[in-house]
């Protein structure tokens, strides 16, 4: 119980009320910063970074971690509401999260996200806290081979949770991929389909395609639509977050699934993008009603919510143990470390306890403040949707354009993203579902990346994806997944088994 | 209408000046009048974007900028986006850059038209070492024995990247000693660290910055340095050994040497009163508490240059890592 002792002295440091200000300003920060899609909290803690070096290191990373939960909070916002992920780990909230705001239940989507992320943060802290040096271990059997295999098991779990017909998905799937593979290819290190222009040397940024195909295509949508905006009707209700709380414990069983998903992944280290995706496509893939996904189901938000916060805070154990960051966010904190004279690694543990045991109690608090931050604003933000839709469009893009810009400070960014708007407009009216190029174009790059270099380390034998029991139970599984539409449709088919329809995908 | 509305504003301030001082004492006490962009043209984490972080917080910490100095990156093309940036700001006072090696390797690389001579050289800060490492459960306690191992079978080298500095020292292992060595490119060195720790990999050769911390935890062990000298720290890193024990490659018997330019430049066409300000403005930083500790953790080569000298180094690494390139077969 060496660790519980450690954890109270950290609670000790993190209460002080300085600290608990720091905590305060942080998570207030955070939200803002989720809520700008494009700042991105890697950029707002490199904007912030320099103005905590003269405070000491615990209260510093207070603060910059809470402006890490911050963000996490505030990515869902802007999805639920305008259908623009502010966040990438925040795209498949959109799926059910904005039906709900068009239905009129921003407010019960928000809150249910809200919860739902800090439920998903909760167990990952706690796994931080006991079994950190176990899990540390861990994630070093994780070569280019395993990476593959997750991210193929990411993929397998969300083949078929699309609605549309199968060749469009696969399309679609392509369409990301193509996209993912433009500009500089870390294993040749040349540059790829970039026709000599220096713009497209960057690639196409995930966050700039993603404002553009969702966010502007949604506006292109609404503007055909006569301006009308189906989410002016929400009711505004303090006591609505009792009301979702009290139906929440139903969820419970898809929450625990969604935090592990989540953990796992943050851990790996895949990250909270392809977490959320995971656990969508599996939340849909269980559920007795799977056809209802992207209609507006609660569980639809419950999943990504869970699994992308529980990934999120388990991504800051590799960067303390392992010293590589889980994200870009934490890549930024790393730096940070170094700046105040503390050096990342396997040492950190025994070397500066204070300070590690500090930061953990200081996500606890930071997230239960951040909890009560955002759920205190629910009513406000779904009042914005009260807002005529004429005045709110305009803002919006001013909002989507300043985002694009900064991803990069890139003016050709912003071009992109309204060329992406026509693309995602084109591609709506189509029936294309666009799920399948955003995770495409998210995960592309480094699912091609972790394959050539798994056949490089086994000279280009595919056995490499088997040759140990932790690649192979991952690959297994993933086909397993994918194979599993076609499995229950077979079933079907066989006569004296109760006949299920499941669409194939 | 931003950009007019700065000219407007430096045009102000310039007439002002004008008015005030003397011109004389006008061109020595050139400040910047706008925030500082400084361009680090790598991702977030790696060894230069540490250390423009590093500058970046003394810099403010220390007050001794005026106008604030905002880190951007710019790692696009292995670089090239960062470089080019600069390139095109001609006359911008209010842009520095980073570089790394990639300032040689990724033009000669990817065909992307630039080189050091489209840019002002400022200062070389310093130089980055690259030590050859293997895992502490490795067999191999010598770079002789780690070579000879090479030759009886295929190792596998992890690095940083594709046609870079860490693949260019391993080609030039290998043709140095006849080796067999199959080169594994990942993203970053902190992740090779971590790969060559769980034994996905069989040796790297990170930079002392990117791997201490696996060496002090007892994972990891250093073969040799690919300098002409060895390693400046003589206190002790772990309980045994300090960097100084590490023996060159030239003592273990390999003629390879290899280090990594830690330099600032800014764009091309700037008055020679805004380069000195800059020139300064990192010797100031050069004398701080805080880089000398970051010198120490990561090992670094302290040589520092400017003016004519730094240019005349330029020209020489240039020239070589052309040479170096053409040998291995990596240019565009």
């Amino acid at each position: 119980m060496e660790e519980f002792g450690l954890l109270m002295q950290g609670f000790a440091v993190a209460l002080e009320p300085q600290n608990m200000l720091l905590m305060l300003v942080g998570v207030v920060l955070g939200v803002l910063i989720g809520v700008l899609p494009g700042l991105g909290g890697a950029n707002g803690i490199a904007i912030l970074l320099p103005l905590t070096f003269a405070m000491p290191p615990v209260s510093a990373i207070i603060m910059l971690s809470c402006i890490y939960w911050g963000a996490l909070f505030g990515g869902a916002i802007t999805s639920i509401l305008f259908n623009i992920p502010g966040e990438p780990w925040s795209v498949a909230t959109t799926f059910d999260g904005y039906p709900m705001a068009q239905q009129g239940k921003a407010a019960e989507a928000l809150t249910a996200a809200f919860t739902s992320s800090f439920v998903g943060a909760f167990v990952a802290i706690v796994m931080i806290t006991f079994i950190a040096p176990v899990i540390a271990g861990f994630a070093l059997r994780f070569g280019p081979p395993e990476f593959f295999a997750v991210m193929f098991l990411s993929f397998a779990s969300f083949v078929g949770m699309s609605k549309g017909p199968a060749l469009k998905t696969v399309c679609a799937m392509m369409l990301g991929f193509l996209l993912a593979a433009v500009g500089m290819d870390t294993v040749t290190g040349q540059l790829r389909m970039t026709f000599g222009s220096t713009e497209m040397i960057r690639g196409f940024d995930f966050l700039v395609a993603v404002i553009g195909l969702f966010g502007i295509s949604e506006i292109l949508c609404s503007i055909e639509d006569g301006l009308r905006f189906k989410g002016q009707r929400a009711k505004i209700d303090l006591k609505v977050v009792l009301r979702v709380w009290a139906s929440l414990p139903r969820h419970w069983l898809l929450a625990m699934r969604s935090a592990l998903i989540g953990c796992w992944m943050g851990i790996t280290p895949a990250g909270a993008t392809p977490a959320s995706f995971m656990s969508y496509g599996v939340a849909r893939r269980m559920s007795k009603n799977g056809a209802s996904f992207g209609k507006g189901r609660i569980e639809g938000v419950i999943a990504p919510e869970t699994a992308a916060h529980a990934a999120g805070t388990s991504a800051l154990l590799p960067m303390l143990t392992l010293g590589v960051p889980g994200s870009p966010t934490a890549a930024v904190l790393l730096g940070g470390l170094i700046m105040w004279g503390l050096q990342p690694g396997p040492m950190l543990f025994t070397e500066q306890k204070d300070f590690v045991w500090g930061l953990i109690a200081s996500m606890y608090l930071g997230n239960i403040a951040g909890l009560l931050v955002v759920l205190v604003a629910v009513p406000w933000f779904a009042a914005i949707l009260r807002v005529p839709f004429s005045i709110i469009a305009a803002i919006i893009l001013v909002v989507c354009a300043i985002g694009a810009f900064t991803v990069s400070n890139a003016e050709f960014d912003i071009t992109l993203m309204l060329i992406f708007g026509v693309i995602g407009y084109v591609l709506k009216k189509l029936d294309y579902p666009l799920a399948p190029l955003v995770l495409a174009l998210v995960l592309g790059d480094r699912t091609e990346e972790a394959f050539r270099q798994s056949l490089l380390i086994s000279e280009g034998s595919l056995g490499v994806f088997f040759s140990n029991w932790l690649v192979s139970t991952i690959m297994a599984a993933g086909f397993a997944l994918l194979l599993w539409p076609l499995i229950s449709w077979l079933r079907g088919l066989l006569p004296g088994l109760p006949a299920r329809r499941v669409r194939p995908a | 209408m931003t950009l007019m509305g700065c000219s407007r504003r430096s045009l102000l301030i310039g007439a002002g000046a004008a008015v005030l001082a003397t011109p004389a004492l006008a061109q020595r006490a050139w400040e910047p009048t706008r925030p500082v962009q400084f361009i680090v043209p790598a991702g977030t984490g790696g060894g230069a974007d540490q250390m423009a972080r590093v500058i970046q917080g003394i810099v403010s910490k220390h007050k001794l900028m005026r106008q604030p100095m905002v880190v951007v990156n710019k790692a696009g093309g292995a670089g090239a986006e960062g470089f080019l940036e600069a390139k095109g700001a001609r006359g911008n006072p209010h842009m520095i850059v980073i570089t790394l090696s990639n300032l040689f390797t990724t033009p000669l690389a990817t065909g992307v038209p630039f080189s050091w001579g489209d840019l002002t050289p400022v200062a070389m800060l310093a130089l980055d070492e690259f030590v050859l490492w293997v895992n502490a459960e490795s067999p191999w306690k010598t770079a002789q024995e780690f070579i000879a191992a090479a030759k009886q079978e295929r190792l596998k080298l992890g690095g940083t990247g594709s046609k870079q500095e860490d693949q260019i020292i391993g080609v030039a292992m290998a043709k140095a000693t006849g080796a067999n060595l199959t080169y594994v490119p990942f993203r970053g060195g902190g992740e090779v660290a971590v790969q060559l720790v769980g034994r996905h990999i069989d040796a790297s050769v990170n930079n002392p910055i990117e791997a201490v911390t696996h060496w002090r935890s007892g994972a990891l062990r250093p073969l040799c340095v690919f300098d002409g000298q060895r390693l400046a720290g003589t206190e002790k890193i772990t309980e045994t050994a300090s960097w100084s024990d590490i023996p060159t490659a030239k003592e273990s018997g390999m003629d390879v040497e290899y280090l990594m330019l830690r330099g600032i430049f800014m764009p091309a066409g700037v008055q020679p009163a805004q380069l000195a300000f800059y020139e300064d403005l990192l010797g100031k930083v050069r004398e701080t508490q805080e880089w000398r500790e970051l010198m120490q953790q990561g090992a670094f080569n302290t040589t520092s240059l400017t003016g004519e000298a730094f240019r005349a180094w330029l020209t020489r690494e240039e020239a070589r890592h052309r040479g170096l390139m053409q040998e291995a077969g990596f240019v565009a």
